[in-house]
């Protein structure tokens, strides 16, 4: 049966199996996926996790994963981010990034790109330690930044630092797909030693007709000369106008862009995606006037400095508590970003998805909670 | 006259900063050692569940089987369960082991048992009337608690309560007493109770005792006999160690007039005149969820348990600088110590707790009394 060929399909025929009640019944509590990551990390009925097949760096600040997820990896539509999990000194750590790998890719390896944030553990982590052999988490990718089934004719792609990898997706699938209608692909970068997947590109260019390649550098020359500005995209794509035009870049760039859209009216054909979601509070930051968003419940509040608890309850939730003193941890809660301070130490928290004691943590700057 | 009346808030103020000191430094310490620590727990559990079901099945290794799943269950309701639900884990951000997340193999689910252990037990330590973890509502375990003829058979029901400890915990937030003994709950609220209790208690037993013997075919009887006995020898065991954590003769029972304005050094100080250790092997601590070190988990029950044998030279120091009891002793003696008071407290005290209410409403008004 060459089906079984690969780990995957051998995974994917015994899944109806494992996923069945009397599985369930006879791994009760814990569930069958607590047992099969005893033998097997990549083993599960359920969660999708993935081992790192190979680790490249091509410029001095990023680092590339490719990946090979295990059978209950579900694909991605080209644009769309999935969350990766890395465990890093006994903590797991969690953040976003977008496949940058055609979704035809026959192998069903996954390609991430990881700018490295000097500040952030995961990517210093990535850069420091990824390797092949290495097992991490992935969620399922999701988000509507994504090229919809239906491909448009006309596709502008324009992109920013390492915000080339959700439209590096939609190209290579695009190319992949032997898609007809002109593609133009305008990219900023600091220097072309700092681009992602030059030579990659430019193969692409050479190879279809259809695709232009535009690029300007901040340092040394590329097709194009400077910021972007309506009078230099008027000349790259003068056609801009009848294209469904993706974004993805640095916020100042992305504001660039977003103003000439909105001024002509053509804000339904822009789709953009955020790399950068709202800078994190600084450590020394006030621990009132920040937003607690309580996800679930839809509400907002502003921060007037109380513990989480208290401010959950102000704003009329009822979220479980015991002692409210942090020894019973009946208040645990998972926060999706921000920063919170431990009343009883002052420790720091991080600032991606974690779960946190509302009863003695404060927020510092804005907070978003699962509540 | 307790040691409490001989510190003065100076005292306790110091013994706050001091027990904080402790619990900042591990907090400080938590890393991949911990990580590894309790996944290896977890592994060890599983490769000795799954062993001892498989065994089970087999005549010759029947009882060999009995052994390995009565340590699974041990090491899944104790070093695992117990730890992971009161938060030791979460920090390491891992849903296999966050409290959020965990249940156990015990009929008690998590959800209920946070309440009454980590919130009840660990807020109201030996508080009389609102730890319900002092007696479990069948047992006398306090002077404080008013005598009644029934409690002549506190040794025969704690043998009973020991033999079936997962399902009395199990349905200790029903507090059965009050419909069988106060009649101040009525039938149909304790069906109303005692339905998200079943849900979970019902799974447990299907797969104890009616899936695995039916995988066993004509060995059904085998397994289940097997099933019984591993269930009944994690309930003798983890019972036995809670009660040497809190019942041993010098461990002090409340009342609850302490807990009114008690500052983070009281409650530290409480914490620690209700709680005893006792002494083993490093086998006998990672068996007992390392409740073998009570007090510490009393004093950080948020801490991962297998640190508190490191911890525990420090927190001797401070009991001794301020001359703090600090109980222990040995298995044996512990639990010959606890059987003392539960004998003792079958009889009425001479000492007899004041102005007790005639009709009290409920268990806790009662105990308060
Ligand atoms: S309410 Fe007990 S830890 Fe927050």
């Amino acid at each position: 049966m060459p089906a079984f060929a690969t780990p995957q399909n051998a995974q994917r025929r015994l899944q109806p199996i494992l996923r069945s009640k009397l599985i369930a019944r006879l791994t009760t509590p814990h569930g069958v996926d607590r047992y099969l990551e005893q033998i097997d990390p990549l083993w599960s009925a359920f969660e999708t996790r993935a081992r790192v097949t190979e680790v490249t760096r091509q410029t001095a600040d990023t680092v590339t994963l490719r990946l090979q997820p295990n059978a209950n990896w579900q694909g991605f539509v080209p644009g769309q981010y999935l969350q990766l999990s890395v465990d890093i000194d006994g903590r797991r750590y969690t953040r976003c990034f977008s496949p940058a790998n055609s979704c035809h890719a026959k192998d069903g390896h996954i390609e991430l790109t990881a700018r490295i944030n000097p500040e952030g553990t995961l990517t210093r982590h990535l850069r420091d330690h990824a390797h092949a052999g290495m097992i991490v988490g992935l969620s399922q990718a999701a988000g509507d930044f994504a090229l919809p089934a239906q491909r448009p004719e006309r596709i502008l792609l324009i992109s920013g630092g390492s915000g080339i990898t959700p439209v590096m997706s939609m190209l290579r699938s695009l190319c992949d797909e032997g898609h007809r209608g002109p593609i133009t692909f305008l990219h900023y970068a600091r220097s072309k030693e700092d681009q992602l997947y030059t030579e990659e590109l430019e193969q692409l260019a050479a190879r279809h007709a259809n695709v232009t390649l535009l690029r300007s550098y901040e340092q040394g020359a590329g097709e194009l000369y400077g910021r972007f500005s309506r009078e230099q995209l008027e000349s790259a794509a003068p056609d801009y106008a009848d294209a469904t035009t993706f974004l993805c870049g640095p916020p100042p760039m992305m504001a660039a862009v977003e103003a000439v859209w909105a001024a002509d009216g053509l804000n339904a054909q822009l789709h953009r995606e955020r790399f950068v979601v709202a800078a994190s509070a600084p450590a020394t930051a006030e621990t009132t006037g920040g937003e607690l968003r309580f996800v679930r419940s839809e509400r907002l509040a502003v921060s007037d400095g109380a513990t989480l608890l208290e401010q959950a309850e102000a704003a009329g939730l009822r979220p479980d508590y015991g002692c409210r003193m942090g020894i019973c941890h009946a208040c645990s809660c998972r926060k999706t970003t921000g920063r919170v301070r431990d009343i009883r130490d002052g420790r720091l928290s991080g600032d991606g998805e974690e779960d946190i004691q509302l009863c003695v943590s404060q927020p510092v700057g804005s907070v978003t909670l699962e509540l | 006259m307790s040691i409490y009346d001989t510190l003065s808030p100076k005292d306790f103020e110091a013994i706050g900063a001091e027990f904080d000191a402790i619990r900042e430094d591990v907090l400080a310490d938590l890393g991949s050692r911990d990580a590894d620590y309790i996944r290896g727990i977890i592994k060890r559990q599983r490769q000795l569940e799954i062993g001892g079901r498989a065994m089970m099945m087999l005549p010759p290794t029947w009882l060999a089987g009995i052994g390995a799943l009565s340590a699974s269950k041990i090491l899944d309701n104790m070093e695992i369960g117990h730890n992971i639900m009161h938060g030791q884990y979460d920090w390491m951000n891992d849903p296999a082991v966050s409290s959020r997340h965990f249940d156990w193999d015990t009929a008690n689910s998590a959800e209920q048992w946070k309440r009454t252990h980590n919130y009840e037990h660990h807020t109201f330590t030996n508080v009389v009337g609102r730890d319900h973890d002092v007696g479990y509502g069948l047992l006398r375990m306090s002077e404080d608690q008013p005598w009644e003829p029934r409690f002549l058979f506190n040794a025969p029901l704690a043998v009973i309560l020991h033999l079936f400890f997962q399902h009395f915990v199990a349905i200790q937030n029903l507090k059965l007493e009050d419909y069988l003994v106060y009649k101040t709950k009525t039938r149909a609220e304790l069906r109303e109770e005692f339905r998200p209790m079943w849900k979970k208690m019902r799974k447990q037993l299907a797969k104890d005792y009616a899936l695995f013997p039916a995988l066993a075919g004509p060995l059904a009887p085998l397994v289940f006999v097997g099933n019984v006995a591993a269930n009944a020898t994690r309930n003798v065991w983890a019972c036995a160690v809670i009660f040497n954590g809190h019942f041993p003769e010098q461990v002090e029972q409340f009342d609850e007039s302490v807990v009114d304005n008690e500052t983070r050094g009281h409650w530290y100080v409480r914490q620690l005149l209700g709680s005893a250790n006792f002494e083993g092997s490093k086998l006998m601590h990672i068996m007992s969820g390392n409740l073998s070190h009570q007090i510490e988990h009393h004093l950080f029950p948020d801490l991962p348990a297998h640190r508190y044998a490191e911890i525990a030279p420090r927190v001797r120091a401070v009991c001794e600088q301020y001359g703090l009891p600090y109980n222990t002793g040995s298995f044996w003696k512990q639990t010959a110590s606890t059987w003392k008071r539960i004998l003792r407290m079958s009889l009425p005290s001479k000492r007899q707790p004041e102005a007790a209410p005639q009709q009290p409403a409920t268990t806790e008004a009662r105990l308060a009394a």
